[in-house]
């Protein structure tokens, strides 16, 4: 029997979902001039969630018989995708105004993205686990999709959502293996039955491992699986963009981290292996190709595999160490890569798009504040010292070291082959002479700019004082 | 008598022939939505037979979650076909080239 104690530790969705609904219909009643509610109030949901989710003392809980598990682990990756969120939601609305996109779709299919990311990180169970990813994978073909009058919008929604409905199955096929193989659906007992299982059902096992990976490596943009990435970055509209790179990216963590870690665990070795072929090739072609682009958007694109590439480093560790190692990769990742394209939206305007890295052209002549922001994202990116990418490199490096010496010896190299590209944008910034030498016009949404620099110089206050979000994430991690 | 092995080698079978749907097809949109379909619906196969022959039904409501998945995802799907021909005025998959290098 059901009680209402057990649904508790469901608060934070199903909040997150009612106000969803209602905000769909408060959205039909507000005129096209007073939009802006629809804006304030969607961040007040994801702000209400956070405080809903946040919990002094994160013990275990589960929902529906183990389906939904709500541990610390859930609990801060929640956080890290909400508060990811509420960024680009703030980001997104100069970019969506002068454009006649700024409508409550965006918002109302964001939100239910964002509760498909929520879902994933805490799911027990392989329903859950795809009815997660389904969510958040719909809502992002949706989004991709929503300039309808632009041609490259359509027709990377299109690749996205072939691509992206390849993944889900391969992904679904690797999951009948496994419960082929195993008997149940439910994520803790996979795993006991996977140290007990015999040599046949450890074949069918692997047999499954092999398309839960690949359906993983897609979801990530891992190389080889990486094809659909630079087109739907720079296909669709920047504020759409500024979503689909930076949050689920953390629910992909938490998600190959439930079905490895959590379900998996007895087949380490095995996957071990296929990550380090899918990190290895990740960091090699995310680094050598970002060189040769001149959009910048595509560029963040293979920047973006080149991350994933290292955040698989600390994923195929299998230790605990390496586990908040890619955790708090994951989670600065996210707030880095969203402050990234805050400032593309910061240079755009209603008829430029502000997305070829020329530019960027001396833009310290023409506002050098903001010169100042980029040059912070650009340098924790590429992981100079004293910002926060430089620490999350380190703490995969490190937890990669003991195991495969190669690999974090090769992932250093390509971290130095990155940095080049970083440091050109750096260089046309400050060294190059403006296109115009007008000084730039600033969108006058004073939220917009005091969230893009906080979130600029957060990323060097992150640097300097690790510590506490480092504790977190090793807090968490169950050893 | 039929086996486990047989169903699960005409889910496989089907699976082959969705990704080569998918990989191979060069002319027309549609097809890979057809394509992405069979794909679910060689899982469904399988997750049925493991579901009879383990003798547990858990399978079978997976099957019926992917199903409703399926339905959704080719609502969306043909919608955003329905905004790409009013764009690009052509299905072609070949002709979707517009994103490079």
């Amino acid at each position: 029997m059901l009680t209402w104690n057990e649904l508790l530790p469901l608060v934070p969705e199903t909040f997150l979902l009612g106000a969803t609904l209602l905000l769909l219909i408060v959205d039909l009643f507000v005129s096209q001039q007073r939009r802006g509610l629809t804006h304030f109030l969607a961040i007040v949901i994801l702000v209400l969630t956070a405080i809903l989710t946040a919990r002094p003392h994160p013990e275990a809980q589960q929902a529906f018989g183990g389906m939904f598990i709500r541990d610390g682990f859930a609990d801060l990756l929640k956080l890290g995708i909400l508060v990811t969120a509420i960024a680009v939601f703030v980001y997104a609305k100069p970019y969506l105004k002068p454009r006649g996109l700024f409508q409550g779709e965006f918002y109302v299919l964001c939100l239910t993205g964002v509760l498909g990311m929520m879902l994933m990180v805490s799911a027990g169970n392989l329903i859950m686990i795809y009815l997660g990813l389904a969510l958040l994978a719909l809502s992002s073909y949706a989004l991709v999709a929503l300039n309808r009058d632009s041609p490259q919008s359509s027709e990377s929604a299109m690749k996205y959502f072939v691509l992206g409905a390849l993944a889900s199955g391969m992904l679904l096929y690797g999951m009948s293996m496994l419960y082929g193989a195993t008997g149940t659906l439910d994520l803790s007992r996979i795993h006991g039955a996977a140290e007990i299982a015999r040599h046949d059902q450890r074949m069918l096992l692997l047999f499954g491992l092999v398309f839960v990976v690949v359906g993983l490596a897609f979801k990530f943009g891992a190389a080889p699986f990486h094809m659909w990435l630079p087109d739907v970055y720079q296909g669709s509209p920047t504020a759409v963009t500024l979503f689909i790179a930076s949050a689920p990216k953390i629910a992909a963590f938490g998600m190959a981290w439930r079905l490895l870690e959590g379900g998996l665990a007895s087949l380490a070795s095995d996957w071990q292996g296929m990550l380090a072929v899918l990190a290895l090739l990740s960091l090699a072609i995310g680094n050598l190709v970002a060189i040769a682009q001149t959009n910048l958007k595509r560029m963040l694109a293979y920047s973006t595999i080149s991350h994933v590439g290292f955040l698989l480093l600390g994923l195929l560790a299998g230790t605990k160490e390496g586990y908040a190692a890619a955790m708090f990769y994951a989670l600065t990742y996210a707030i880095t890569t969203a402050a990234a394209f805050g400032m593309i939206v910061l240079l755009s305007r209603a008829d430029f798009e502000a997305e070829e890295i020329d530019d960027f052209k001396g833009l310290n002549q023409r506002n050098g504040w903001y010169a100042g922001m980029m040059l912070m994202v650009m340098a924790s990116l590429a992981g100079v010292p004293i910002w926060v990418g430089f620490i999350a490199k380190l703490a995969v490096l490190q937890a990669a070291v003991p195991e495969f010496l190669w690999l974090a010896i090769a992932g250093g190299v390509f971290a130095v082959i990155g940095s080049f590209y970083y440091l050109r944008v750096i260089k046309v910034m400050y060294f190059d002479p403006p296109a115009s030498p007008d000084p730039l016009v600033v969108p006058a949404d004073v939220p917009f700019r005091f969230v893009l620099s906080a979130n600029s110089l957060l990323l060097l206050g992150l640097g300097i004082a690790s510590g506490p979000l480092w504790a977190w994430c090793l807090a968490v991690v169950p050893s | 008598m039929i086996t486990l092995a047989h169903f699960l080698g005409l889910g496989a079978v089907l699976f082959c022939i969705s990704v080569a749907g998918i990989f191979i097809n060069r002319k027309n949109v549609i097809v890979l939505l057809m394509a992405i379909e069979l794909m679910l619906l060689a899982v469904n196969m399988n997750f049925v037979a493991f579901s009879h022959f383990l003798g547990d039904v858990h399978g079978q409501v997976f099957v019926f979650f992917i199903l409703t998945v399926a339905a959704a995802e080719s609502a969306i799907g043909l919608a955003i076909l329905v905004v790409l021909f009013r764009n690009r005025s052509t299905i072609n998959v070949a002709e979707l080239d517009s994103l490079k290098g």
